[in-house]
């Protein structure tokens, strides 16, 4: 018999209100799972963000378009690798709850700056050569299972009318951090449709995308593009991926902080709930305690025998529970509207704070226990009546 | 017969709020190896908290207790721990078995202190719990034993170590009649036949009958028989 043995029968011996407080913790675990990558998922395009590359728009506001002309000078400015530009598209595919970026983009040079889409060299050949063609994520082309020549229709709304594009490309993210739910196809395909329809707004981007060949000029490359601009009637603002997609997120932000504040909020109550049945356990110990003191054992053996059991609960509850958070997050990302999270992950980081929290709340729910059991004196523990 | 305990000049009072109780005034005596020797006394006549003395689990205000030669109020609590599980085989009132642990395993405990391999504590424990007639009850869990079983099984655990002294605080206190009998006669048979030193606390004239000596203690001292 050993003294894991002895912990195991110890936290089995009321087995109800063990299984309950395992159950409590594993709830716990899995709520804390879902708010951590429910913020990891707002904060994705943040982190997928490349350190060369920066974004110009509009210095107003993101919805006001840029020139086309600017993409000559930008290219100029001396540390500019390349450059390319994109207009958002809107529009409706399907009915109005299938959402996922539709991006205008030039064919020659988008996937250059994008390195984390992977696309075969063939496909993207006829993506370019092909001027109402897409290329889709290969998560969209699962989800509507779609093939490479199918054809997607799309009603305009920014951008009016009936657009029917074919899929020349299906592009595979480099990591599970990359969005592989965006739709790209040719700007020169909707800039001709507006020459025709709407010519006063032709020869508009709604973004520069840059490439700098050292990131660490970000800041003094980002200054020159906005000087090159000033004045004129399409003032410039530019700044790193990071901070562009930042700004969508700091929208959300106080939801975001609400969300962080709550995930650690359940680790305390993860506590509480561990902390009672502990105590509850060594208070009904008490006399036990003291018997084994009396045996001989020391100090360090009760210390191993309650902290296991505190230990034992929690990794139990924190491990059923990370079980059953992945099943629980991918019917959660069901059941949200498609492509609101393009990247819904369990990140291994929330594993490990979900691991690590429990292991730190078994250790603090056994302190005041031990501190109990170690306290009490032999004599008293024999007399006590549990 | 040398004296395997020596008390001399103990003295033992405990607080409650601000008012200090005398427990043991000033008491010295020996006991010499092998012997059984029976504490009676009315009820806070100070006999279990000698007893507690004796076995260390307390601590004298005043005064010095010597076991097989050492004082053990010179041990500290970590030695004193030590100490106690090879000196020390305790019986108490109420068994105090673990629940969730066979008789096999409850004998096994005091063991698991010691360097003995599996194979070795197998054979402590057999052989304890041979000598309390249980030897067909190891795997029972205390619940499914009777007082006197467990008891039994208590003595069981207080001698598979083989300590130099035996002390048993009201041993049949909670046991019927019949069981009270098997337990004097069992403590008998470890003083004659294995020779243990007994120190055993009982309200229960019967009990005393069976020992060597009795000794009655008033007020935290003894009487003069």
């Amino acid at each position: 018999m050993k003294v894991f043995k002895l912990v195991f029968k110890n936290a089995l011996r009321h087995k109800l209100r063990t299984i309950l407080t395992i159950i409590g913790i594993a709830i716990a675990v899995m709520a804390f799972g879902l708010l951590r990558t429910v913020v990891t998922a707002w904060s994705a395009g943040v982190e997928a963000s490349a350190a060369n590359r920066l974004i110009t728009r509009q210095a107003v506001s993101f919805i006001f378009p840029l020139p086309y002309s600017y993409r000559d000078q930008i290219t100029k400015i001396p540390g500019v690798d390349a450059v390319t530009y994109a207009n958002w598209f809107g529009g409706t595919y399907i009915d109005k709850n299938q959402f996922f970026a539709r991006m205008a983009v030039d064919a020659e040079t988008n996937f250059d700056l994008y390195p984390e889409f992977l696309i075969p060299s063939d496909q993207l050949t006829t993506f370019k050569r092909e001027r109402n063609s897409c290329v889709i994520g290969s998560d969209l082309a699962q989800r509507y299972k779609l093939k490479i020549g199918d054809e997607m229709q799309m009603d305009g709304d920014i951008y009016p009318g009936k657009w029917n594009l074919v899929v020349r490309g299906i592009y595979q993210p480099r990591d599970k951090s990359t969005d592989a739910t965006q739709m790209f196809f040719h700007w020169q395909y909707v800039d001709e449709r507006m020459r025709q329809d709407n010519p006063g707004r032709a020869g508009n981007v709604g973004w520069y995308v840059i490439r700098i060949s050292d990131p660490a000029k970000a800041g003094t490359i980002s200054d020159q593009v906005d000087a090159l601009f000033k004045n004129s009637r399409a003032e410039t603002k530019t700044e790193t991926e990071r901070a562009f997609q930042q700004g969508f997120v700091a929208s959300a932000g106080a939801i975001i902080t609400a969300m962080n504040f709550i995930s650690f909020v359940i680790i305390g109550i993860i506590l509480l709930v561990v902390g009672n049945t502990m105590i509850m356990s060594a208070r009904e110990r008490t006399r036990e305690y003291a018997v084994f003191k009396t045996l001989g054992f020391s100090a360090g053996h009760l210390v191993g025998l309650i902290l296991g059991e505190s230990l034992f609960i929690s990794l139990l509850g924190s491990a059923l529970g990370l079980l059953v958070t992945y099943p629980f997050i991918a019917g959660f990302a069901a059941v949200v509207p498609k492509g609101f999270f393009p990247v819904f992950n369990i990140e291994p980081i929330t594993v490990v704070l979900a691991a690590s929290s429990a292991l730190l709340v078994g250790l603090l729910a056994s302190l005041f226990p031990i501190q109990r059991a170690l306290g009490t004196k032999i004599v008293d523990g024999l007399r006590h009546i549990g | 017969m040398d004296p395997i305990i020596q008390v001399q000049a103990v003295s033992k009072s405990y607080w409650r709020d601000s008012f200090e109780i005398p427990v043991l005034n000033n008491i010295s005596f020996d006991i010499p190896a092998g012997e059984y020797l029976a504490l009676m006394g009315p009820s806070g006549s100070g006999k279990t908290t000698l007893l507690n003395l004796i076995a260390g689990i307390d601590r004298p205000n005043k005064g010095q207790i010597s076991v097989a030669g050492t004082n053990i109020g010179s041990l500290n609590e970590s030695q004193l721990a030590k100490w106690r599980s090879t000196h020390v085989g305790f019986i108490f009132q109420f068994y105090n078995l673990i629940p969730v642990l066979t008789a096999y395993e409850n004998v096994e405990l005091p063991l698991l202190l010691t360097s003995l391999s599996k194979k070795e504590r197998r054979q402590h424990v057999e052989t304890a719990l041979t000598v309390v007639g249980l030897q067909d009850r190891m795997q029972h869990y205390p619940k499914q034993l009777s007082g006197g079983q467990e008891q039994r099984v208590a003595i069981a655990r207080a001698i598979t170590t083989d300590p130099t002294i035996l002390v048993a605080d009201e041993p049949t206190g909670d046991l019927d009649k019949n069981s009270a009998d098997e337990i004097l006669t069992l403590l008998e048979r470890l003083n004659t036949e294995f020779h243990k030193t007994i120190v055993m606390v009982t309200h229960d004239p019967r009990a005393a009958e069976k020992a060597r000596v009795v000794r009655h203690l008033d007020k935290g001292e003894f009487k003069r028989s």
